[in-house]
Order: C-alpha cells, then structure tokens, then sequence
C-alpha cells in the first residue's frame, strides 16, 4: 500500500523543533504562567480551608441532593481519606479537577451551542472532538511536556483535551432536544436569537448540559493516574508510587481514594442537574 | 384593507428552490419536480386574502402544505417566492429587527402541539411575549392574570404546564396569544391535539372570543367539520395548492374539482345546509281567484294530492287537498274555508336543515318555506332526505 512516501514524522519533528518551540515558547508561557497559578489559587484555597469544614459542606450537599444514603457515603468516605492520611493528595487532585473542569466549560458550553446554531460549525467541530477523545493519551501528552514543562500545566492541558468533548457534544444535545414546537413558538412571539437562546433553549437544556459536565468531571479524575506521570501532584502520584515499587496497599489506598471522590462528585453533580 | 394578502406564495425544500420555482412556474407538477430533482414543493402559488375580523380557515390534507403556508405568513419559514402582506406590509421583505416588531406587535400564533415553555409558570408563559418585549413585571404580570382569567384558568397561574390537562395547556397558548392583543391570531391546528368534546368547546369558545374581540384569525385543520364550523370562508388545499375558497355552502354546493367534492362527500351536511339549499318550488300554485274547480283541474294535471294556494302578492294562505276542493265545489263552499292553515309549518328559509329532520318526519305535510309572509318553495321529507345525501348534485339529476 505504500504508493507515496508520507514523511509525518519528519514534518512533525521539524515543526515542532523548528517553529513550534523556538517561536511559540513565549507564547506557551505565558499560558503556563496564568495557568499555573490558577492551579496554586485553587489548591491553596481548598487547602487552607480544614478538612472538616469541606467534609460537612460535601455531606451537606450530597443530603440536599443525592439523598441521605449518599450524605452517609460522603461522611465515611471522608473518613477514610482522612485515616489513610491522604487528604492533602486529594484536595491536590481536586483541585486539578476543577480547573480542568472549569476550562472545559468555558470553551465547550460556548463551542457547543455554536454548533447546535451552524451545522458547519458543527462538521468542523465533531472530527475534532473525535480526535480529542480517541488520539492515545502519551501522543499528546509528551509534546504538551515539551511546551509547558512538567507540573500541573501540562496535566490540565491534557486533562482538558480528554474531558472536555463530553461537554460540547451534551450542550449541542441539549440545545437541539429543545422541542422543535417550544422553539418555533418562542420566535412566533418575537424573541431576538439572544432571547431565544438566554430564555428558552440554554434554561431548557441545562440538565443535559450538568449531565455532560458530570462526565467531564469524572473523566478528568480518570485521568488523575496519567496526569501525576507528568509531574502533577496528587492521588495518581501515590498510587504511581505505588505501582513503581510494588507496593500493592499503597496502590489500593490511593485507588480507592479516587474512587471514593469520584462517587461523591458524580452523585452531586448528577443532583444538581436533577434538581434543575 | 385586508389584514393578511398572501400572492402566489411558494415555497420549495430543497437544494435550489429557484430552479424549482422555474420549473413550477413552466406549469410542473409537484411530483414530477421531486421526481426530476429530488426537490419538494411545500407550497405552490398560494394567493388568498383575509379581511379584518374574519375567521379564515385552511384545510387540507395532511402533507397539504397547509403547516408550512401559515409559517410563511410569520416567516417561520423563509418562503422562495411570492409576498405575504400583514396590513399592507410584506413580511417577506422586512429586515430583521421589523420582522420582530411585527411578529410581537401583530401575529399572534397558536400550536398544535402548545409549544408553552415547560421551565415557566402558566402566568410566566402567556407574559412571555410581552416579557421579551421588555415590558416590566408589574405591567405584564397584570395583563397575563387578566387574560388567564378570560380563558378561564384562573388559580392556575403557578402551576406549571405539565401539571395542565391538554385542554388546559391550549387554553395557555390562547391565553399567550391574547396577551399580546395583536389583531391576528394564526392558529396551527390548534384544536387537533384535544379530544373530541374539549375541541367543541374550545371550537366555540374561539368563536366567542373572536365576536368579543373581533381578531382576525388564520386557522389552519385538516377536520372538515370543524372548518365549516368556524370558517367564514374556507380554503382548500392540495399538494401545496390552493384548489378552491369560498364560504362553506359554496364549497359543500359547488365542489371546484374532484378533489374536493370526494371530500365534502362524508361531511355532515346537516349542520351546514339551511331550508333554502334544499327546497323547491312547488308544482302548482293556486291563486285565491281561481275557484274550487280550476283547483281540482290542476291537481288532476299534475297528479297531486294537494295544493299551496296564495294570494296575488304570493302571500302564502294555506293549503287545500284534493277532497276538499271537491267538497268545496259540490257544496258551493268558498275555498277560503276550506283551505288548511293549522297543520302546514312554516318556517324561513336559514333554518338549519338539522332542524327541519324532525320535524319533517312528523308531519302531514310538506313544510312551507316563508319569507316576510310571501311563499318561497317548500321542503318534503325527500328533499331534506336527498339534500343530505347528494347535496347539490340532486339538482344535476334532476335537470338530467
């Protein structure tokens, strides 16, 4: 099958080394810079605030919103953070999850309701989004070392990339699941696009958008693992040490603590949209 | 001035709607141009105008085109062709800020399917259109609590539409349609969704409101029987045509085409046509002048029974029977005294023929049709039989 030679790899190599790094590193910066201290505000903060006033706020919410076996799950799995001495870890893995998070909402809300207007917005964007969730993790995960150096940066950038397809593709959905008939009505009144849109679609589609942000933040923590590879703090450290040494209870401890964070925010993050 | 003029309005789903538009203006048809270029003709050519404060229905089949005729008259949908003019204004050519103000300050429109908000109240649903016009929350709670109440929903303004039967939620949409006061109301088959006795009501509660207010209101149905019912005048369309207008004795009387007589075939005539539709001239007269025995000639000649007997105005006098004129002329008794009055009715030419069924079954003889005192024709049992089944078409048979 090999009819014409395809150098990608030599053109990839020479871009990056040659325009990539040497021109853009200023550029790539500056963006670790803002970024990297948006990371420190968020983990500095959670972790100034004690252990136990966060652990009641969680179990306060998931009673409001999950229900009271899950404010019991909350409490014990609080508990359990706190005995196997990981709580600094998973404030610092938190943390990463917000602002991926955080950033995965901004450009996807936006980027998805654009292509819930234009269907060629939408042809360009979908590709796109496929890319983002199926190009393998370490292909763009080494380059982003290369431009951002080791550290958080890198692992939100690459966080972001994974989690943030889930949040474009639901708000797009959420959008266009607005009956046709409550659309067609809200025009027939007169609304302005932005009123069309401010009043009647983004109000109705909010449930299917939380539920796409869930998944945005349930893939940001499954990066967790990958994310401490490139040098960011965390849970996933732990259990890569874990790993690394073979010490098979550190591995579980830290696992389970993911996993123990994972439930309590996808229980209250699905409450929220469920109450909407 | 009309309130809505619709001329030669078309439009084509389709990849290039104008090479579509050429091809239907050479005289194509429908399907030969989706055959030929894949290419759908919603609507074809469609003129037709409303005046104020008349209820003007489309009806059609559907696939008709009927849906997407009226969201041409909003520019729901952009048409390809043709203009749409809303008090002399065309809507088809209005940039989009005016398109706005028109459609918030003249159109109001009413969906099969509700098309309220679900996240809102009932009272924050029928304020939204004066909400989006940025009117403040006082104002317009005040008039949507006004206009809930005149369709009957007061008490409901907090719940949401979900809570509402369907006949209920309609009553919402009305209600949102109202409260913007626009002249036009367009109403997308509004009544096809609800049941059959909550249609009737809602049928005749628009008929109230349309007498309250005088709106003028574009009703698309594909319900035969509730066009009649609520059209002054009613047009039919087919295959994105309009194939004929008129009131709906013209259209049950006079059926344009094939098309459209197969589709007044079933109708309930009863409702519609009045005595005068279905009644005939009698074969003989007989004048006060004329004596007893000239009576029983014509009777003999025209071998009836009895006979309608007038004055030289046409006064209608009563009747006299075969026996009577002999009695009369036997024993030299004056007609006058013979004739009967008592048990002949009579009664104006619009009374519903609906109405005429029973009484025609029990009666001896035909009833006689009067208008300010003069005889107009008179309808037998059979006329009212055949005008039911055949409609105008009895006339047809007979001239045959």
């Amino acid at each position: 099958m090999n009819y014409i030679d395809l150098p990608l790899e030599e053109w990839t190599n020479n871009f990056v080394n040659g325009w990539l790094l040497p021109v853009m590193s200023g550029f790539f910066d500056s963006i670790s810079t803002a970024l990297s201290s948006f990371i420190d505000g968020v983990t500095n903060l959670i972790t100034s605030i004690p252990p136990e006033i966060i652990a009641v706020v969680l179990i306060l919410l998931a009673w409001k919103l999950a229900g009271r076996g899950i404010a019991l799950f909350t409490l014990i799995g609080c508990l359990y953070i706190g005995s196997v001495d990981l709580w600094a870890e998973t404030m610092q893995t938190v943390a990463i999850v917000i602002v991926s998070t955080i950033i995965s909402v901004i450009f996807g809300v936006p980027v998805g309701i654009a292509s819930a207007k234009s269907s060629l917005i939408d042809k360009i964007v979908r590709p796109i989004l496929d890319f983002m969730q199926t190009l393998p993790i370490f292909v763009y995960l080494i380059p982003s070392i290369l431009l951002f150096g080791l550290g958080g940066v890198p692992a939100v950038i690459a966080t972001f990339v994974f989690a943030a397809p889930p949040a474009v593709r639901m708000t797009r959905l959420g959008i266009l699941q607005v009956p046709e008939e409550v659309v067609e009505a809200s025009k027939a009144f007169g609304t302005t696009s932005k009123q069309l849109l401010f009043k009647v679609q983004l109000p109705l589609a909010i449930p299917t958008i939380m539920a796409g942000i869930n998944q945005t933040i349930m893939l940001a923590l499954s990066m967790a693992v990958v994310a401490s590879m490139i040098g960011a703090p965390g849970l996933g450290s732990v259990v890569l040490s874990g790993i690394s040494t073979v010490n098979v209870g550190l591995g579980l401890t830290g696992g389970l603590a993911i996993v123990v964070i994972a439930i309590i925010l996808d229980r209250i993050t699905q409450g929220v949209g469920n109450k909407l | 001035m009309n309130k809505i003029e619709v001329n030669h309005l078309t439009k084509i789903f389709g990849s290039h709607p104008q090479q579509g538009l050429k091809r239907l203006k050479n005289g194509e048809q429908k399907n030969g141009i989706l055959k030929k270029t894949g290419m759908t003709v919603g609507v074809n050519q469609a003129s037709f105008a409303v005046k104020p404060g008349e209820i003007f229905v489309i009806m059609g089949l559907s696939g008709s085109g009927k849906s997407t005729l009226i969201r041409l008259v909003n520019r729901l949908i952009e048409p390809t062709d043709g203009e749409v003019l809303i008090d002399g204004e065309d809507i088809t050519k209005m940039d989009k800020h005016t398109l706005i103000e028109t459609r918030r300050k003249k159109l109001g429109m009413v969906f099969q399917k509700f098309g309220l908000l679900p996240h809102k109240t009932i009272m924050n649903n029928v304020a939204f259109g004066l909400e989006i016009q940025g009117i403040e929350r006082e104002k317009r709670e005040k008039i949507a609590l006004e206009t809930i109440e005149d369709v009957g929903l007061k008490g409901y303004e907090d719940s949401y539409p979900s809570e509402l039967s369907g006949g209920m939620q309609q009553r919402v949409g009305i209600a949102r349609a109202l409260a913007n006061d626009t002249d036009i109301l367009l109403m997308d088959e509004a009544f096809s969704a609800l049941d059959p006795i909550i249609r009737k009501e809602m049928q005749d509660e628009l008929l109230k409101i349309q007498n309250k207010l005088g709106k003028t209101v574009l009703f698309i149905t594909h319900d035969l029987d509730e066009a009649l019912k609520l059209g002054d005048r009613i047009a039919i369309m087919k295959d994105g045509k309009i194939v004929q207008i008129g009131t709906s004795e013209e259209i049950l009387e006079n059926p344009a085409d094939d098309y459209v007589s197969n589709f007044v075939k079933d109708v309930d005539r009863s409702k519609v046509l009045e005595a005068s539709h279905v009644m005939k001239k009698p074969e003989v007269l007989l004048s006060y002048k004329d004596g007893p025995r000239l009576a029983v000639r014509k009777m003999e000649e025209a071998s009836v029974s009895s006979i309608f007997v007038t004055d030289k105005e046409k006064n209608f006098k009563g009747l006299l029977t075969i026996d009577d004129a002999v009695k009369a002329y036997q024993n030299n008794i004056s007609m006058e005294e013979m004739l009967i009055t008592e048990d002949v009715y009579t009664t104006s030419p619009d009374t519903p023929l609906n109405d005429l069924i029973g009484i025609a079954a029990n009666v001896k003889y035909p009833i006689v049709i009067v208008e300010d005192g003069k005889l107009l024709g008179i309808v037998s049992r059979v006329s009212i039989l055949s005008g039911l089944v055949l409609g105008k078409e009895k006339d047809e048979v007979e001239s045959i």
